[in-house]
């Protein structure tokens, strides 16, 4: 798959997901490499007197990381347009507070079977060593029959 | 702050009507008694996931379930002390109904004097018949300890 293509599918997942527009989410290429970005905006707060980003938020744009680089991994053909893979569980780690500055986050897929793929994530702020969030998933491959 | 049942009701509409998140999403209270809570979310077309299903998107039902943990942990322990989530892990099930609301029923099963353990439930209709389950540890605010003198 040329990168272009990549980054096309990209950009047209993140603009399908209703989801993925309320947050804010957007996201850039190098390569296959995907680093995920989430501004930070006001209706993503959870805790107004630190003020810090919601856990849910935290939890949720690491799993849409997941999602998006297993996404633009599938071969086009072989990814019927519109299905996504599949969340099965995900083990969602707090590490700081997410403060109210720019969210990134990067996916590392680990292991892609025929049927399930594991993922592990990392979310960060200004300091990619000092990681804010952590996730670690299963994902049901689209390609897989139900 | 050691409140009553009542208080806790209070609480739990100020937490999803004050929290900026919680009310961008449209998070509803329902009820709140002795180490449970329940909140809901409405359905609506631009926190759908996948547009092919037309389902809530996981990420919704995941701040939901911690939003529903925090408030159990808040009606197990009778204050308002805040709490920060330390992990939290989602199993998904199924996917939620479309263009149904979810419900998630938290329920707070031990407390320490630092650590609460929850587990909780997301649903539309029966919570024997969950869209996800969550099971969680957070920290309770006030459990650092006091600096030496």
């Amino acid at each position: 798959m040329n990168a272009e293509t990549r980054s096309e599918r990209l950009a047209a997942l993140l603009a399908a997901v209703p989801y993925a527009r309320f947050l804010g989410m957007t996201a850039e290429l190098a390569g296959d490499e995907m680093t995920a970005i989430l501004p930070f905006s006001p209706h993503l707060v959870g805790n107004t007197q630190l003020p810090a980003l919601h856990g849910g938020v935290l939890g949720a744009f690491m799993e849409m990381t997941a999602v998006m680089q297993l996404s633009i991994r599938e071969p086009p053909e072989q990814a019927p347009r519109g299905r996504q893979p599949r969340t099965i569980d995900v083990t969602i780690e707090y590490l700081r507070p997410g403060r109210a500055l720019t969210l990134y986050a990067r996916a590392d897929v680990r292991k892609v079977g025929r049927r399930i793929a594991n993922v592990h994530v990392e979310a960060w702020q200004e300091t990619r060593s000092s990681p804010v969030a952590a996730l670690r998933g299963h994902f049901l491959l689209s390609l897989a029959a139900p | 702050m050691k409140v009553d049942l009542e208080a806790l009701a209070a609480l739990g509409v100020r937490m999803v009507e004050m929290t900026p998140h919680a009310a961008a999403l449209g998070l509803k209270f329902v009820s709140v008694e002795a180490g449970v809570g329940v909140l809901k979310v409405p359905y609506r077309d631009d926190l759908v996931g996948d547009p092919a299903t037309g389902v809530l998107a996981g990420g919704v039902i995941t701040a939901l379930l911690d939003h529903a943990c925090g408030l159990a942990v808040k009606a197990a322990a009778f204050d308002t002390d805040p709490t920060a989530t330390l992990d939290l892990r989602i199993d998904y099930m199924r996917p939620a109904a479309p263009r149904r609301d979810v419900f998630a029923r938290a329920h707070c099963y031990k407390l320490t004097r630092t650590i609460a353990f929850v587990r909780a439930a997301a649903f539309e209709d029966d919570p024997d018949d969950p869209i996800a389950t969550a099971q969680a540890a957070f920290v309770r605010a006030g459990a650092a300890p006091k600096p030496a003198a």
